[in-house]
């Protein structure tokens, strides 16, 4: 059939020439495979991490995580409590001096930067996240670890000797802290420029509103912005939580992979993804590589939970508005 | 008249300079912030950029990691091996993420139904917030327990990690492109298949660029999909993706541990290259970004 027939088919051949195009086919059938990956690669990785960490599930139970040990007793015993002590600790201690900094940097680039600063210091900002873990993770140990021995550790410790957490001199520049720092700088960049997307999708009248009863700008971000962006601000901080508990190769250079739980942050530690790191060449034993793997199940349900929780925060709001 | 003017002047009150003096603070604080940041990225790039500048010369390119046994005068040594293995990784990551990442993206946007879309979405934004840890673990014990390292593994580990970022980019500038030019385009009896093709996806070419591009420098960053997977600390170049292969994070990871200052030397001077790499990578996306969607942003 030629293209010059076709209006003389009528209305019926029409239809019929709707009804199936092998490329619309092959095309739905390609892509939607394609975009079927990301559940079967979730499915996949999710049975295959508890299949190999089955034999140290059977063996240790949920013992597992109260357990403080690696390789202990002839290598026949582990478990993962020092690691989610080191973990908790870092990624929360790198939350908490991570939150307050890129809400600033967010305000500042959102309400009082002046457009050409902005427009030099948010691509910086963002530079900062680009920067490859294992290179921050070298900076970590030959430039901030001595900083920390030689220096800020002294002067914290001389002056917050009896706060718990501050009670021992850093003796060597691999410990909790360095991760905790390094962390810090790793999220910031995640959280601020979401947060700086938030406050500009502010609506101006809102502002303007504040602003023209007699509001300071600070009233302003207090008693509009930050409410209008609570929800938005909860999930930035959670996936830079997320990124936090699950950084293995700058933590594992800096935090000290000390199998220890030590209330002072200038003693090594470790946590669960640098433990995993750390053993890339001696998994020697099945029951080793089954523990090892067992330390990943932990890992990816936080991570799985961090994740779930912020992307539905995050479609909670996007629902709320486009109504 | 003016014994009902007010009495008490609203500009100068006690009141009106504490909340004044509140509002200075907190845009002083948010001001110096914002400095901090700059200020921790220019320490940490100064730093890898003044201990690498004296590791880079001609041989750094062009030779491979001497061994050095302790005697003698020390052989010339540089990172090639690494170099060309992550080019060969990166690419093989690459050309693995390209095609799923462009397919699932027209899929999600042009295909779906609405509520399938929106759980395929779920699934590749949590699978992207797996840490690189978990995926290099993963495809240890999928592939290369009882199989043996090989750069492809790690290329499939990277791949993981690239699918979710070149979907979600592409699946924004196919937001882009105005509804208008598929209508125009069904409306003269073009299929589903021949629109998206050749009237869609033409349209998204610069965003896909830009999305791939970035996926690309995330990954040639990433150090733990390869610690399983390609570990490989190598003294003479390989181009065989069946074997492992060096690779320039894996230099810097394995260098900076151990306690030769010629080596930590060595290790500034890689994270220099690849930190030049990412930035040339990032500036080349952010100008395809910023053409595309200009021109995207044009045409509507």
């Amino acid at each position: 059939m030629s293209v010059a027939q076709e209006p003389a088919a009528g209305p019926a051949a029409l239809q019929r020439r709707g009804r199936f195009r092998p490329g619309d086919a092959i095309l739905y059938v390609v892509t939607c495979a394609a975009a079927l990956t990301g559940v079967v690669l979730l499915g996949l990785i999710t049975h295959e991490v508890l299949t190999q960490a089955w034999p140290a599930m059977q063996k240790f139970g949920l013992g597992f995580l109260t357990t403080q040990a690696w390789g202990d007793k002839g290598n026949t015993l582990f478990g993962a409590k020092s690691f989610i002590f080191g973990t908790v600790v870092t990624s929360f201690g790198a939350l908490l001096l991570a939150t307050p900094i890129s809400l600033a940097i967010a305000l500042f680039l959102s309400e009082l930067a002046p457009r050409w600063i902005r427009s030099v210091v948010a691509p910086l900002v963002e530079l900062l996240a680009a920067i490859p873990s294992v290179v921050l993770g070298l900076w970590g140990i030959l430039v901030l670890g001595p900083f920390i021995t030689g220096t800020l550790g002294p002067a914290i410790h001389g002056t917050l000797s009896w706060v718990p957490i501050f009670s021992t001199k850093p003796t060597v520049g691999s410990n909790m802290f360095a991760a905790i720092l390094i962390l810090t700088i790793m999220i910031i960049p995640i959280v601020s420029s979401i947060c700086r997307e938030l406050f500009v999708s502010v609506p101006a009248e809102l502002k303007d509103g504040a602003l023209a009863l007699g509001a300071t700008r600070w009233e302003v971000v207090r008693g509009v912005v930050f409410p209008y962006a609570r929800a938005g601000i909860a999930a930035a901080l959670i996936l830079g939580l997320g990124r936090a508990l699950g950084e293995a190769i700058a933590v594992t250079q800096v935090i000290g992979n000390r199998v220890a739980i030590n209330k002072s942050l200038f003693d090594p530690g470790d946590t669960l993804a640098s433990r995993i790191a750390g053993q890339y060449q001696g998994a020697d034993t099945a029951l080793q590589v089954a523990s090892l793997v067992y330390l990943a199940v932990i890992l990816l349900v936080f991570s799985l939970i961090a994740n779930l929780a912020a992307q539905l925060i995050v479609r909670r709001v996007a629902g709320r508005h486009q109504v | 008249m003016s014994a009902n003017a007010p009495t008490a002047d609203l500009f100068r009150s006690e009141r009106m300079r504490r909340r004044r003096i509140v509002n200075r603070l907190v845009e002083g604080a948010a001001t110096v912030a914002a400095l901090l940041a700059v200020a921790l990225l220019v320490i940490v790039v100064s730093s890898v950029v003044r201990q690498g500048w004296s590791a880079i010369n001609v041989d750094f390119f062009t030779k491979t990691p001497a061994i050095y046994t302790g005697f003698g005068p020390r052989p010339a040594s540089g990172i090639s091996s690494a170099i060309i293995g992550t080019l060969i990784i990166i690419g093989i990551a690459l050309v693995m993420a390209l095609p799923v990442g462009v397919l699932t993206a027209i899929y999600l946007n042009e295909l779906a139904p609405r509520k399938l879309a929106s759980v395929l979405t779920l699934a590749f934004d949590v699978l992207n917030g797996i840490p690189a840890i978990v995926l290099g673990i993963f495809v240890f014990i999928f592939v290369v327990v009882g199989h043996g390292q090989a750069a492809w593994k790690a290329s499939f580990a990277l791949a993981i990690l690239m699918v979710p970022m070149i979907a979600r980019s592409t699946q924004e500038v196919l937001a882009l492109v105005p509804a208008s030019m598929r209508e125009a385009s069904l409306a003269l009896g073009a299929a589903k298949w021949r629109t998206t093709l050749s009237v869609v996806l033409p349209q998204a070419v610069g965003g896909i660029v830009t999305g791939a591009t970035l996926a690309t420098a995330r990954a040639a960053g990433e150090t733990a999909p390869l610690l399983f997977t390609s570990a490989l600390y190598s003294d003479s170049v390989s181009y065989d993706p069946r074997q492992p292969i060096a690779s320039i994070p894996m230099f810097i990871f394995t260098s900076a541990e151990q306690a030769d200052p010629v080596l930590h030397q060595q290790a500034w001077g890689a994270a220099a290259v690849l930190i030049g790499i990412i930035l040339i990578a990032s500036l080349i996306a952010r100008w395809f970004a910023d053409r595309s969607v200009r021109r995207l942003k044009g045409e509507r």
